[in-house]
């Protein structure tokens, strides 16, 4: 749990260590825009804008959805795997907690087992 | 002798399972070796319930642990690190069917789920199914969004730095 919330929390950070990935947020928190929109404002390639807003989906600050030609990038985590990445945490937790009550449950089996035998003596 | 029975292997290893049913319900669902009504006795006895309900994995301990298993009857589970800042869990029980079913209400905000539990004991096995039902599609996102302390932290602490960068950006 905890390492999964640090990756991500380092990766977040990354993201927000260049001056241009910055910017795109800030524009991005003003309005939708599309890559080609972002290069021309931040005066670079089409290719070095498509790192940079890599960076940032990694890191799930910005999410993109390719329309036709164009690719819209908003600010936003990644709502369908931030839930799947919950549950799976939420599974292991009771995962943790039911091999313990297996544990439990043998005991108990056997606990049975042994007054069943005392009674019938 | 406790400690001899913990460290053997379980025969075989159930597999738990987490489903979003809907958009205000989460299921887990286990099989244990084992007939219902040992597996509802695990879940009832508060001696036996603070034995499994905070696994030394999970880095947490349970501080307190009581229940009044029956309708009407009141829980409560302390966890945490320090016995000053306890995390408490509370509710009460709404249903409580022996070997088949228990019901219960999560207390701690308005937002909380009811939880269902059955057991159902087919060759000697039981097929555990718990159900939270949450009052709104809201209710549930906002438990996936915020569950752990932790995270929710750390999130909070970046948007204050997004929002400061944002302002800092805006004046140059």
């Amino acid at each position: 749990m905890v390492q999964y919330t640090r990756a991500r929390f380092d990766a977040s950070f990354a993201a927000l260590s260049d001056a241009t990935r910055r910017g795109v947020l800030e524009q991005l928190g003003r309005a939708d825009a599309s890559i080609s929109d972002l290069a021309e404002k931040f005066h670079m390639t089409l290719t070095g804008m498509k790192k940079h807003v890599g960076v940032l989906e990694q890191a799930g600050l910005v999410t993109t959805q390719k329309v036709g030609r164009v690719r819209t990038c908003k600010l936003g985590l990644r709502r369908l795997e931030e839930e799947a990445a919950w549950i799976e945490r939420y599974r292991q937790l009771w995962d943790a907690r039911f091999d313990v009550l297996d544990q439990v449950v043998e005991e108990l089996k056997r606990t049975e087992k042994v007054d069943g035998r005392k009674k019938r003596e | 002798m406790d400690a001899r029975r913990e460290s053997e292997p379980t025969p075989m290893k159930n597999r738990t399972t987490v489903e979003r049913k809907s958009e205000r319900e989460l299921v887990v669902t286990r099989t244990f070796h084992g007939p219902a009504r040992i597996v509802f006795e695990a879940w009832t006895k508060p001696e036996l319930l603070k034995r499994w309900w905070a696994p030394k994995s999970t880095g947490v301990s349970l501080l307190s642990c009581e229940a009044v298993v029956r309708v009407g009857g009141r829980y409560r589970f302390e966890f945490g690190h320090e016995a000053s800042k306890p995390m408490a869990f509370f509710g009460r029980y709404i249903e409580v069917t022996p070997h088949s079913r228990l019901v219960w209400t999560n207390d701690e905000s308005d937002d909380g789920a009811v939880t269902t539990v059955t057991f159902e004991e087919k060759g000697g096995k039981t097929l555990l199914v718990m159900r939270e039902l949450y009052p709104s599609k809201e209710a549930l996102d906002g438990v996936i969004a915020g569950m752990e302390g932790g995270m929710g932290e750390m999130f909070e602490q970046l948007d204050e730095l997004l929002v400061t960068l944002g302002a800092s950006v805006g004046r140059s």
